[in-house]
């Protein structure tokens, strides 16, 4: 197949439709709509199934239904529209069921506004609905990587019956770019054992999130979490440029690790030393190759479109060993390259200790740059 | 002479041989009951999927012999939406009490009907909630004395009585939205076939169909079995009309 110019949204959807998704169900929210449009014409065409709910808590009750039946299922929505779904993530994720959540994140809290942001970090990757349950989460920097991830989210719901969550963010969305599809899949002409499908010449399946008995309900926390620690050991996966002989390393996810890994290859014509680090699951976290990374480089400077979410990862892994910057921009605003050199050089010269919380020299800086101060 | 005996009464098929965790004197047995012998009759067991809620009736799925789900609070016509549209071969079936459908799966209810969503809708009304022990119900009727309303249920404060069959008929997308009572056999009787003909609504993809059930609570009302369904029939059905809402042209013709 050949590369084509294609918006975010829509080629996100479509990597869904050839993955095999049987359902979207969805509730129209800027900068996620285009994937809900798309889809209402895309899958009443192939004969599957599309509902735009009266809201993002009828859409993922619906997905949770769907999911109930052992088929491909998903829904996008952006981070308001996320909040409301999280009631029903958590059931999907009490039940054992397979669902893939697209997060194409916005500036917030509240209302915010519809300009990128990585905001919801903590929410997506920290579980964000109620009890104890641990999402995949996936954050690719590119359309193209978008396409290629949207597949292996799927992937991984089945293979774990597990909640997958894709975040990307307003930038991904609506940008448009080269990528290559991949090919149609064809749909399984099974269902697995577990589903619901009507008892026909079985016993009768039940799906639930229940367990009024504390005692089996403590059995079902303990298989999540094993499950969680498969996962963490078969299925990280992260993006890695010039960190061979790197001295300051990088960190950063999605746009901001993209927009990133520009910076450093242009702090490399420089001479500076840098390398960049940019996981692509959040969840499970590269905490491996990063402790690998940490025994070799002399600071750390973390990147994000937050106030430093992703960064509380970063330290708890690191542990003190080297120092760590932090760079954020928040509220809709989505550093530059340019930007991010500047933070890059000054890191590189940079001899003194960091405070306790990185984020206080951050503030100041932050202060200076939004009030025009030299 | 041989001794031959005839079976004239049993378990229906598409119930689990187990005991329910119901009160005594609660109807949710009856109608459970009535939900598994339309099944068993139409033979629909193999290929039924429910939909059971929050509220008492959590468990139902316990208790009937068929694929079953459990929805969040309210949120059953939206979870019945994602599986009848992959699967809409199946019969799809919600069962919900007046808290989880008409307080806070309003709104599921309302588009799923609006839609047309070819599903059936068991409706269980007894006008308090009853897990939760006895507070106030969107169909707690006006002066009704609850945990949340121990004065008496006041009208200026926390408004009226919601109906409904009658709201949900006034919806295109439904075709069969009627109200029984369960409070004696002729009732019951009535509801069977009410119920009967809902899913008969499915079968023939006519779109949304409920059934909505006066029933009784007798824990939560703190009075016996017996007063319970005498409240059904003299204070509930004066505020509940029982009758048709809206019967699609297709099924007024038919005989069951």
């Amino acid at each position: 197949m050949a590369k084509e110019l294609l918006k975010g949204n829509h080629a996100f959807a479509e990597a869904a439709v050839r993955a095999g998704v049987e359902a979207f169900y969805g509730y129209p929210i800027t900068p996620s709509t285009e994937f809900l449009e798309y889809m209402s014409r895309r899958l009443p065409e192939l004969g599957r199934a599309f509902v735009q709910a009266e809201s993002e808590v009828s859409a993922i009750n619906m997905v949770y239904g769907a999911a109930c039946t052992g088929k491909r299922v998903m829904t996008a929505s952006s981070s308001p529209g996320v909040s409301l779904m999280m009631e029903g993530i958590s059931y999907i994720a009490g039940t054992e069921v397979p669902a893939v959540v697209v997060n194409v994140m916005r500036g917030g809290p509240g209302l915010g506004n519809i300009a990128p942001s990585q905001g919801d970090y903590y929410q997506m990757v920290k579980g964000g609905g109620h009890g104890d349950y641990f999402p995949i989460v996936l954050a690719p920097a590119s359309v193209q990587e978008a396409v290629d991830y949207i597949s292996l989210a799927f992937d991984l719901a089945d293979k774990y019956r597990a909640l997958v969550h894709v975040i990307v963010d307003g930038n991904m969305g609506q940008m448009m770019e080269p990528a290559e599809l991949p090919p149609m899949k064809e749909l399984p002409k099974t269902v697995p054992d577990w589903a619901v499908s009507g008892a026909k010449g079985r016993d009768a399946n039940n799906l639930t999130s229940i367990y009024i008995d504390p005692e089996e309900e403590e059995i079902t926390n303990l298989r999540l979490l094993k499950r969680w620690k498969e996962i963490e050991k078969n299925e990280v996966i992260y993006d890695e440029y010039e960190v061979k002989d790197a001295e300051i390393l990088v960190i950063g996810f999605g746009t901001a690790g993209r927009v990133a890994s520009s910076a450093v290859r242009e702090a490399r014509e420089e001479g500076i030393k840098a390398g960049i680090l940019r996981p692509i699951t959040l969840a499970p976290f590269p905490q491996a190759r990063l402790l690998e990374l940490t025994e070799k480089v002399k600071r750390i400077l973390v990147v994000e479109m937050n106030s430093g979410m992703m960064l509380d990862d970063v330290m708890k892994i690191v542990q003190g060993r080297v120092p760590i910057e932090f760079y954020g921009r928040m509220g809709g605003m989505t550093p530059l390259p340019d930007e991010l050199l500047d933070e890059i050089r000054r890191v590189a010269a940079n001899q003194d200790p960091v405070s306790d919380d990185p984020r206080d020299e951050w503030i100041v800086r932050m202060d200076k740059l939004l009030t025009g101060e030299k | 002479m041989v001794a031959t005996t005839e079976v004239v009464f049993q378990r229906p098929e598409s119930f689990t041989d187990v005991h329910t965790h119901y009160c005594p004197g609660c109807t949710h047995g009856v109608a459970h009951r009535l939900i598994a012998e339309v099944v068993d009759e139409m033979g629909l067991r193999e290929k039924t999927i429910g939909v059971a809620p929050v509220g008492c009736s959590v468990f139902a799925y316990r208790y009937f012999d068929m694929d079953f789900v459990e929805a969040a609070h309210g949120r059953a016509p939206a979870m019945a939406t994602g599986i009848k549209r992959v699967l809409p071969e199946n019969t799809v079936f919600t069962y919900q009490g007046d808290g989880d459908l008409a307080s806070i799966g309003m709104a599921e209810i309302m588009h799923a009907a609006a839609r047309g969503e070819n599903i059936t809708v068991i409706f269980i009304n007894n006008a308090i909630y009853g897990m939760t022990g006895g507070q106030m119900a969107p169909t707690t009727l006006p002066g009704m004395k609850t945990t949340s309303s121990p004065l008496g249920r006041d009208v200026e404060m926390t408004g009226y009585p919601i109906r409904m069959a009658e709201i949900l008929s006034t919806l295109d997308g439904a075709s069969y939205i009627v109200r029984r009572s369960l409070h004696n056999a002729a009732n019951i009787r009535k509801s069977k076939k009410a119920i009967r003909l809902a899913f008969e609504a499915q079968e023939r993809g006519l779109g949304f169909s409920m059934v909505e059930l006066l029933s009784t609570c007798p824990t939560n009302l703190k009075i016996t079995p017996q007063e319970a369904l005498e409240f059904v029939a003299e204070e509930m059905v004066p505020v509940f009309p029982l009758g048709d809402y809206k019967v699609s042209s297709v099924l007024e013709s038919l005989k069951v």
